[in-house]
């Protein structure tokens, strides 16, 4: 008995020592991680009027999406690169059979599978950009006309199928993290420049082509004082939060623009609002400093890979993963729309602390297998 | 081209392309993030204060907190009008999307009558869509719980926790110290909207409408934090409000109690007043009614009832009841013959049941059928003789005998502390043309002389006319408020008396004669009264009435029997005070449906007079603060 115990006690000991050896972590970027996740639980549990489950059911998610990221690290790029047109597949096969059941039923977004609820819009945020380094990866760089044309049908084809459900905010979080491949593979300026302008000129036929709801989140916020009320009242009520919490904040567990309800969805995609309440300017700059590192760590594992495919992802993940702390900040500020993106681990939410944390372990197995490629 | 020659993969070029676009992206990347930290700054710095502003401007409200009511004491500190905590509901209207669809949800889980939802949409027109309109008063328990539970259903309502007044003697003081209700949108118009704020109920009538502005205090305001629901989370400061002020009146429960046992129901009113100051120590109007039902809000079924009572009991009769006095005027109309030199004492008038004015054929009957024979001023007030009057009237004449009567403030409010008291009619040539539009006839001045015809006096203004009388002939305005008093534990302050009115000036040895008459109704053989005053310790002088309410040519008039038949038809009244040497309490008692004053108004004022007798000697009621250094 006292045996049995021993022999386990011994191989945590073995476990845990291993874990901390190990090659396969970036130890700057996993602390960075662990700080970031930290703190999202602590904003939480003041957003959540101090209600210890949801913290709990976050750190639960957290301690999943970890296990994750620790599976995900001991798998080789190659692997995942073999397996990529395969989980690209799959993921959008999974939107069309969203699409198909939710055949008018207005904003159809989830996939019920009994115990977990998922969106498979939120795996494409990683398998598009894996398939379009795919892609990239036998080619030559920087990419002809002819490979940026292939990638566009790769990323449109999900694109349009989340853009349908209909979620403009994920569709463009997902075009985008496509785009960071081109970008990252060197695709000429010049390039850039002429379809950013094609883009722009498409924007009138968007317009058109967008639901009520989501011309109204435009307009308002060119506007938010027109409708106080109504749609205006998540801009007003955020920039309230955010300005009157100064420089250095009303303190933790002491936002009242949170705690009094007057700030919608607190907990979750307005959660930097009640962080910015609490901890002031001097709180942002700190957590913004956090990002910036984590992004520039990642950029750097990203350079110090030597494969086209580990290369090109590890970067798109890197940028993508800034783009949602600029989205999210920039609608609690009310400089973009209000769109459905959280701050990344630190909105309540699975799905999206999970497949973070999913992307990070491809980074750690690309950190991990550097010296491993030639 | 890459299908002529084929190129190898430049892994160290692309590496470093890839670079140069790592370092561009983390460039791009800092600048957006400077973009998002100046947007940082600018909110939480340079416009840091306009946003903390409207931050407090979105948690912090003020709200009214309205004053306690003075509380109403009698003389001696006994109870009259009680606060008691009690919950109500409240809606503000701006947070109500659909009220109709609300009011109905809401009427499953806790009733609202008819009434409640008529008063709620009314006021709701007359308060602004910020401001708690009142739906039901007085929840019991089980609404309040069955409202906790549910109260997330209903953004916009709440259960409010507020003092809502209280008469613990009911109807013994319903006419006097009146009640409160819910203000109304008339009254709402005409309030000071900052005093009232907070405040769902003012006098309605009596003593708590006519010191409503002493009875309201000063409202304080307490700053609380509220939620986006606008439900309060907690209070930041308190400024109390004011109380109003306590009440001390110059009532005296005790004898209350008894003047209002003593009608055993009968329909009809008495004042007792202390002749040598005014003061009201007992005013009863019967039948009465509970003030308490008009607290809460009355339900239609129960007001229905009171308003179609025939014996009127929301009437006050003792200062709205208008009657005819009928012989209870004769003892001032005697002394008027005296001072004025028509009369002496000892002058007669022979009595034959039936007196004709000179040249007219209309007859003019004497209360005893054959008459009284020859009676002077005394035996006249003795045995009420009609003849005596009559004559004495048509000598007077109707200019004279008014304004004599006037003196005794008949014709004119008493100015008593109470609203809406009547003036009754002091019949004058003046009076008839304004109201009537016609000549005064001389007929008219000889049942003027018995207190019939155009006079209309009220119970109250009869009892100061006999304490003016009583008292040398100073007319005193009858008065309730003794005192006021800051809390219930405050000192307290004498409320300054009205002044007296000027003297009528009239003779010692005259107003003798006139007294020994009114004593002659009680003690003398023949008297009205006769017997009334055996075993009471001082000497009690009074005037029976017998007022005439229909037509008197009947037959139960001629034989005096059916006293039921002549109490339909006759209006009791009886008028004392004593002691006759040194008055010190007057009596008036006024019985819609008596046979006789002497028979049934009487007797009541008799009972008055013992509790009077019993409270002199006995000490205040148990549970009572007596004010001190009261006069």
């Amino acid at each position: 008995m006292s045996d049995g115990l021993a022999i386990l006690h011994i191989r945590l000991q073995r476990f845990v020592l291993r874990l901390w050896r190990h090659k396969r972590l970036d130890w700057p970027l996993m602390g960075a991680l662990l700080l970031l996740a930290l703190t999202g639980l602590m904003t939480l549990y003041s957003a959540g009027n101090e209600n210890p489950r949801l913290v709990i059911n976050q750190a639960v998610r957290f301690a999943l999406g970890g296990l994750l990221l620790i599976v995900i690290s001991r798998i080789p790029p190659r692997e995942l690169r073999t397996w990529t047109p395969w989980l690209y597949v799959f993921s959008v096969l999974l939107l069309v059979i969203v699409a198909v059941l939710g055949e008018g039923k207005g904003a159809y977004r989830w996939l019920d599978l009994g115990i977990v609820r998922f969106q498979p819009s939120e795996l494409l945020k990683l398998t598009t950009p894996m398939m379009a380094a795919w892609y990239l990866h036998p080619r030559h760089l920087p990419p002809s006309w002819k490979h940026i044309l292939g990638l566009a049908v790769l990323i449109g084809i999900p694109v349009a199928l989340i853009a349908e459900q209909p979620d403009l905010g994920t569709a463009l979080l997902v075009a985008t993290a496509g785009a960071f491949v081109l970008f990252l593979a060197g695709m000429g300026w010049r390039r850039i420049v002429l379809l950013l302008g094609l883009a722009a000129l498409a924007a009138p036929v968007a317009w058109h082509f967008m639901h009520g709801y989501q011309r109204q989140r435009v307009l308002t916020l060119l506007n938010p004082e027109s409708d106080p009320l109504g749609t205006g009242w998540h801009i007003i009520q955020s920039k309230i939060a955010v300005g009157s919490g100064g420089f250095f904040g009303k303190g933790w567990l002491h936002g009242t623009q949170s705690h009094l309800d007057f700030l919608p969805e607190h907990s979750t995609d307005f959660v930097f609002a009640v962080f910015a309440e609490e901890f002031g300017l001097f709180g942002v700059l700190l957590l913004l400093a956090l990002y910036l590192f984590i992004v520039g760590r990642c950029l750097w594992i990203a350079s110090q890979a030597r494969e086209t495919y580990a290369r090109l992802l590890a970067g798109s993940i890197a940028m993508s993963f800034f783009v949602y702390v600029i989205v999210n900040g920039g609608m609690i500020t009310g400089l973009l729309p209000v769109v459905g993106v959280p701050l990344p681990l630190v909105s309540y939410g699975g799905t999206s602390a999970v497949s973070l944390l999913a992307g990070f372990g491809v980074l750690m197995s690309i950190h991990a297998h550097r010296k491993l490629l030639k | 081209m890459s299908l002529t020659r084929p190129r190898i993969k430049d892994e160290r070029r692309e590496g470093y392309l890839f670079r140069v676009r790592a370092v561009t992206g983390f460039a791009l990347i800092l600048l957006a993030m400077l973009v998002l930290a100046t947007r940082f700054f600018w909110l939480q710095v340079v416009e840091h204060d306009e946003y903390a502003s409207r931050s407090t401007q979105n948690r912090v409200r003020l709200r009214a907190l309205p004053p306690p009511r003075g509380l109403i004491y009698d003389r001696n500190g006994v109870l009259l009008a009680d606060n008691v905590p009690a919950f109500r509901l409240d809606v503000v209207p701006e947070r109500v999307k659909d009220m109709p669809a609300m009011l109905a949800r809401l009427g499953t889980i806790v009733p609202l009558s008819k009434e409640d939802l008529k008063d709620f949409r009314r006021s709701l027109k007359s308060h602004r869509a910020f401001q708690s309109v009142p739906l039901k008063m007085r929840l019991n328990e089980d609404e309040i719980d069955r409202f906790a539970v549910n109260r997330w259903r209903f953004p916009g309502v709440d259960v409010v926790p507020y003092l809502s007044r209280h008469y613990p003697q009911g109807a013994l003081f319903a006419h006097v110290i009146g009640h409160v209700g819910r203000i109304n949108a008339e009254e709402l118009r005409h309030l000071d909207a900052d005093r009232y704020d907070g405040t769902t109920h003012i006098g309605k009538t009596g003593i708590e409408k006519y010191y409503e502005s002493v009875l309201h205090g000063e409202p304080g305001y307490e700053v609380v934090e509220v939620n986006a629901d606008q439900r309060v989370q907690r209070v930041l400061q308190t400024h109390p409000p004011v109380p109003g002020k306590n009440l001390y009146l110059s009532l005296d429960a005790r004898l209350q109690k008894a003047a209002y046992d003593a009608f055993q129901g009968q329909a009809g009113a008495a004042v007792v007043l202390d002749p040598r100051n005014g003061q009201v120590l007992a005013m009863v109007s019967v039948p009465s009614f509970d003030p308490n039902l008009f607290v809460g809000g009355i339900s239609s079924s129960d007001y229905r009832q009171l308003l179609e009572d025939p014996e009127k009991p929301l009437i006050d009769r003792a200062i709205n009841g208008g009657y005819q006095p009928g012989s209870t005027l004769k003892p001032y109309i005697g002394l008027g013959g005296l001072e004025l030199g028509l009369r002496t004492p000892s002058d007669t008038v022979l009595s034959t049941g039936v007196f004709y004015i000179p040249g007219q054929e209309r007859g003019y009957r004497d209360d005893q059928r054959y008459g009284a024979g020859r009676v002077d001023l005394e035996q006249a007030i003795e045995q009420s003789v009609n003849t005596y009057f009559y004559k004495l009237a048509l000598d007077m004449g109707i200019d004279k005998l008014s304004r004599w009567m006037a003196g005794f403030g008949f014709g004119k409010p008493t100015g008593i502390d109470l609203p809406g008291e009547s003036s009754g009619v002091l019949p004058t040539r003046a009076w008839k043309r304004a109201f009537r539009h016609q000549p005064w006839y001389l007929g008219e001045t000889v049942i003027a002389g018995i207190g019939q015809g155009y006079w209309v006096v009220t119970p109250l203004q009869l009892a100061h006319a006999l304490s003016t009388l009583a008292d040398g002939g100073i007319p005193r305005p009858p008065h309730l408020l003794l005192a006021t008093q800051d809390g219930v534990d405050g000192p307290r302050h004498q409320a300054a008396q009205p002044a007296a009115g000027k003297r009528i000036p009239y003779d010692a040895a005259d107003w003798q004669t006139v007294l020994d008459g009114m004593l002659a109704v009680v003690y003398g053989k023949k008297g009205t009264a006769r017997g009334l005053g055996d075993g009471f310790p001082y000497l009690i002088a009074g005037k029976t009435g017998t007022a005439e309410r229909y037509s008197r040519t009947t037959k139960a008039y001629q034989d005096r029997s059916n006293l039921k038949a002549l109490a339909r038809r006759h209006r009791a009244w009886f008028e004392a005070f004593t002691p006759a040497k040194d008055p010190r309490v007057a009596v008036v008692v006024e019985v819609d449906r008596g046979a006789w004053g002497g028979s049934v108004a009487a007797p009541i004022a008799r009972k008055i007079l013992n509790a009077w007798l019993n409270d002199q000697a006995s000490p205040p009621p148990a549970g009572s603060t007596p004010p001190e250094n009261l006069p």
